[in-house]
């Protein structure tokens, strides 16, 4: 499923100008725990996250996910934001709940 | 019969410091991407750098990480004069943690972290004492085992 897709299922929008919508995405974690993210995620997944900080940019990098979405409106600071964008890194945020996100794009990926 | 080393660096880690925490594991991430090492050993690496940094900006008060290249391995140590470790069989155990509040909201105290640097690890030395700081000693092979 390509992240334009998922963008309009959730009605996502990007936090950062470096999005690739055309990325095709085949598996999402969604996660608050980053040692879970961490030992268990493959590159290219998409998180799915209520935390905001840095260390989800960070822990993305670190293992080559393909995108972030922040969920229940919740936004990264500014600088969180300049550190993906630096790094080309793409941001997305939803108003949905967590619960709401992940019930969506399980029965869209299944 | 003294050890080759091709390459080395080290990186300073601030203590407590969240918004920098887990830009030398990035570094070194990027290092071995450039010297175009294999994905899963990089992974293995950064992984277990970021987790071992994370305790040392958590726990230790800042301290450093040195990445160490041989002809066999990848090599991470990393140290801190932190109060040091006092049960470590217990914090091999996944979901064991003395972490606080703080450090949760971050994403990270939830027992995970030496778990998940002995996993991503060919052999891990850990050097604790109390009042004297830990250090770690993280080898990672680079021949990729497809076994």
């Amino acid at each position: 499923m390509k992240l334009a897709t998922i963008k309009e299922l959730i009605q996502a929008r990007a936090l950062t100008d470096s999005v690739d919508f055309d990325m095709e995405v085949s598996y999402i974690k969604a996660s608050d725990l980053m040692s879970d993210v961490l030992s268990s995620s493959r590159r290219g997944d998409i998180l799915v996250t209520g935390l905001v900080n840095a260390q989800t940019v960070r822990t993305a990098e670190v293992v080559d996910l393909g995108a972030i979405v922040y969920v229940r409106g919740k936004v990264p600071s500014e600088e969180t934001i300049k550190l993906a964008e630096n790094r080309g890194f793409p941001l997305l945020a939803t108003d949905l709940s967590m619960f709401e996100v992940c019930g969506i794009l399980y029965s869209h990926l299944k | 019969m003294s050890e080759q080393v091709l390459f080395q660096k080290s990186f300073q880690i601030k203590g407590n410091d969240f918004a920098s925490a887990g830009e030398a594991s990035v570094q070194i991430k990027n290092i071995l991407k450039e010297v175009g090492f294999d994905s899963s050993v990089i992974r293995r690496v950064a992984v277990a750098s970021y987790e071992a940094e994370m305790n040392v900006v958590m726990y230790g008060g800042g301290g450093k990480v040195t990445l160490r290249v041989n002809p066999e391995d990848v090599i991470l140590i990393v140290e801190d004069k932190g109060p040091g470790i006092p049960d470590v069989t217990k914090a091999m155990q996944e979901g064991y943690s003395t972490a606080t509040d703080e450090m949760r909201e971050m994403g990270f105290g939830a027992g995970m972290g030496l778990p998940n640097i002995k996993r991503n690890s060919d052999e891990l030395k850990i050097d604790t004492a109390a009042g004297k700081g830990t250090r770690l000693e993280i080898h990672i092979k680079r021949a990729v085992n497809n076994g």
